[in-house]
């Protein structure tokens, strides 16, 4: 006989489950009092948001389903930013919630909520599980449905009654059979040959890549692809690392702010070629002037993401590796000396205004702080971002040249995703060189995780891109409301202070001069530290696209800046 | 099908568990697709209900819709029927204001209209029909001079004339039947 608690935590384990990012609470309790003797760790969070972060950090890393748990009520409530994140961004996460016991459901008990009610749209499936008999088949197919396709977050909240139920348990190991469930769409040959005719014929085409090239694990066959046509290739922010950003076919990020000489190829292509990815609307600026000379095809495995935005020429629905690897031997080597010779003319107009180019004059810029720390860290780093500047800046300035290397909250933005985030990626790649670099805002949002860092003895280097305040939309408020800056300037601790509270290195950098010494200190000690980066306040992030304007009108770095890189 | 060029129609197989019609009705919500009617009970498999949904959408929005369906992971099969030869009907019931004086009159229009009588009292009268939508909106009309009291409507279901689409395919939890194996 085995409890409903001792099933979830075998079928965790059946399904290769290695760490739960989680906080106990009495409808959970049950579970967490059956979870010794089995080889899980359990990492203790110190709020909901954190735990479903972490997962969603593990799974981005591993490539792997992550797992958070709450307890009922607030418990589940607090995983709802966290779920939604996964959502957007489609990353397999399964989260277990407590609920009351089976006979108080529906009568408001004490921390009783209607938790599959509530993430029903932003969950890719969910379940509530009143009965010890339904544990095992709702985690198994909560796995399965979590991982398939187009992959998502699946909630599985579990009655305390359901949990302390006893019954015979015998591992089912049988497929799991899902009716109504399509996970991939059969790639059609046709659908590829029409593509290839347009990949041929093109003389001005651009590949637009999408989080879903790592998702399906498809970067090899995209090189292949891009090397063979002589294509260069444009990403969006969750598919930075899918192509290597020092490669010479790699343009680098596209859309809001995108470098300009990505915007201006996509707007004169003749041919996008879009894999995995969604034409976000951060992403295209203004629809009815987006690459209008441009025929499409988009490569997806989600058909409603098909025409949803942007209308196509070639739609072709199905898993990315499996369309690619038809695609590549349909299509012509070739070079393109011409487009590309376009391109490079295009991108020594934004070399000039480059940030990079300006010498230090005292003041510390963000865009240098990322600059060094890519160089410092010989661009190996597995970096998670914030939402904001920095991540902007961390997008353009840190080339990453290998997959899983950047972890984002893209689609929903979430602003204290990254340190949880980075916890749990840190599980997923023990071995590696895991940075944090996060905003004075997102940080303190989240910050309370850094005692999760401490407790659990962990290596995370957090970067902390300090210039007083919410910075992205203080420039919204610079450019657009009249440079009435409402609600956000920011005080914060003493961040220093703050990691040392934990047991923590906290360092701080004024000068640019001053950040290979701390970047080295972060990097040689073997518990984590924090720097605490006091950058320029009312730096902008260049380009930018306005919202809803046409992608190839930006607003560039201003011409004071521009006229000192003309310096040698 | 009686729909006007602006609306489409879908049938949808679900399984019958709680909550399904919830996901199926939150995804129109969240997409903002306009329902004009919904109707769902049981269909001829068991553990499976039948829907019959009338949106109004293009043929892009109508596609994009039947994917994201198929996206929930209860809905075992989408159909469009708005473009296919099919038998659709609703069932009207309402009460019209009329007194002995204007009874025969609109009995005649029931005729026409293959509507029935099913009660009568001294100031009102209930009458019933079954019918294609633009049926329905026309015993409508004609009894609205009388003085509407009350009045309800089902919605539209649909089936397609001929063999249907999803004959023979197996879409249950269980394991197919034999017959089902053989066909």
């Amino acid at each position: 006989m085995k409890s409903g608690a001792q099933i979830i935590w075998e079928v965790l384990v059946q399904e290769g489950v290695e760490v739960v990012f989680g906080y106990p609470g009495g409808a959970i309790m049950p579970t967490y009092d059956a979870l010794p003797g089995y080889p899980i760790r359990h990492v203790l969070v110190r709020h909901e948001q954190g735990s479903s972060h972490m997962a969603d950090g593990y799974a981005r890393a591993s490539g792997r389903v992550g797992v958070a748990i709450a307890t009922s009520g607030p418990g589940a409530t607090n995983l709802v930013t966290g779920i939604a994140t996964a959502m957007l961004d489609s990353t397999p996460v399964v989260f277990i919630t407590g609920q009351v016991s089976s006979p108080l459901i529906g009568s408001d008990a004490f921390q009783e909520i209607d938790i599959t009610g509530i993430t029903l749209p932003i969950t890719k499936h969910n379940y509530l599980v009143t009965k010890t008999s339904d544990i095992a088949p709702a985690l198994r197919e909560a796995f399965f449905i979590a991982r398939s396709g187009r992959p998502g977050p699946v909630l599985v909240d579990i009655t305390k009654d359901a949990q302390q139920g006893l019954i015979e348990y015998a591992p089912d190991r049988s497929p799991i059979r899902l009716p109504g469930y399509r996970p991939a769409h059969r790639v059609a040959a046709s659908d590829v040959e029409r593509a290839a005719v347009l990949i041929n014929g093109a003389e001005r085409p651009v590949i637009l890549c999408g989080h879903g090239v790592l998702e399906a694990d498809a970067t090899a066959l995209l090189r292949e692809l891009a090397t063979r046509t002589g294509i260069p290739v444009a990403s969006t922010l969750l598919g930075l690392g899918a192509f290597p950003a020092t490669h010479p076919l790699s343009l680098g990020m596209m859309g809001m702010h995108g470098e300009a000489w990505v915007n201006k190829s996509i707007q004169e292509a003749d041919l996008l070629l879009a894999l995995g990815m969604r034409f976000d609307d951060r992403v295209t600026g203004r629809l009815q002037t987006y690459a209008l000379k441009a025929k499409k095809i988009h490569v997806e495995i989600d058909p409603s993401e098909v025409n949803k935005n942007v209308k196509v020429d070639v739609p072709i629905v199905g898993d990315l590796k499996d369309a690619l690897t038809r695609l590549v031997p349909a299509v012509r080597q070739r070079e393109r000396r011409p487009w590309l010779e376009r391109i490079a003319a295009l991108k020594g107009d934004s070399a000039v205004r480059d940030v990079q180019a300006i010498p230090s004059d005292g003041r510390l810029l963000a865009p240098h702080v990322i600059h060094d720390l890519w160089r410092l860290t010989e661009g190996r780093a597995l970096v998670v971002t914030d939402v904001g500047q920095h991540q902007m800046w961390e997008a353009q300035y840190y080339k990453h040249d290998h997959p899983r290397r950047l972890i984002t909250s893209g689609g929903l933005g979430t602003m204290g995703f990254a340190l949880p985030a980075a916890i749990g990626a840190r599980f997923a790649c023990p071995a590696d060189d895991v940075w944090v670099v996060v905003g004075d805002g997102g940080f303190q949002m989240t910050s309370c995780e850094l005692t999760t860092l401490a407790q659990e003895g962990l290596k995370v280097n957090v970067a902390i891109i300090n210039n007083g305040y919410l910075g992205m939309v203080r420039q919204w408020q610079q450019f657009f409301y009249g440079g009435r800056y409402v609600a956000t300037p920011l005080k914060s601790p003493d961040f220093v202070k703050l990691a040392e509270a934990h047991g923590l290195v906290g360092l701080r950098v004024e000068k640019r001069e001053d950040i290979p010494a701390a970047v080295s200190r972060a990097r040689s000690e073997t518990g984590s530290v924090v720097i605490d980066f006091r950058v320029e306040q009312e730096d902008s992030v260049y380009p930018m696209v306005p919202a809803n304007c046409d992608l190839h009108d930006m607003i560039r770095r201003p011409s004071p800046i521009v006229e000192t890189s003309d310096e040698p | 099908m009686s729909l006007d060029p602006s609306q489409r129609s879908f049938i949808a197989y679900l399984e019958d568990q709680p909550g399904v019609l919830a996901r199926v009705v939150a995804l129109f919500r969240r997409r903002a697709y306009n329902i004009e009617s919904l109707l769902v009970g049981r269909s001829e498999r068991p553990g499976i209900s039948r829907l019959t949904i009338v949106v109004r959408a293009d043929d892009d929005t109508a596609r994009r819709l039947e994917a994201n369906l198929y996206k929930l992971v209860n809905v075992l099969y989408v159909e469009d029927v708005s473009r296919a030869p099919s038998v659709d009907r609703e069932w009207l019931v309402v009460k019209v204001a009329t007194g002995p004086d204007r009874r025969t009159e609109l009995l005649q229009l029931c005729e026409a209209f293959n509507a029935r009588i099913v009660d009568v009292s001294s100031a009102s009268i209930i009458l019933e029909m079954t019918g294609p939508t633009d049926k329905v909106d026309g015993l409508l009309e004609t009894v609205r001079p009388f003085g509407v009291v009350e009045m309800v409507r089902t919605g539209m279901i649909a089936m397609t004339r001929g063999e249907s689409a999803h004959q023979g395919l197996h879409f249950s939890r269980e394991a197919p039947s034999e017959d089902e194996r053989a066909a």
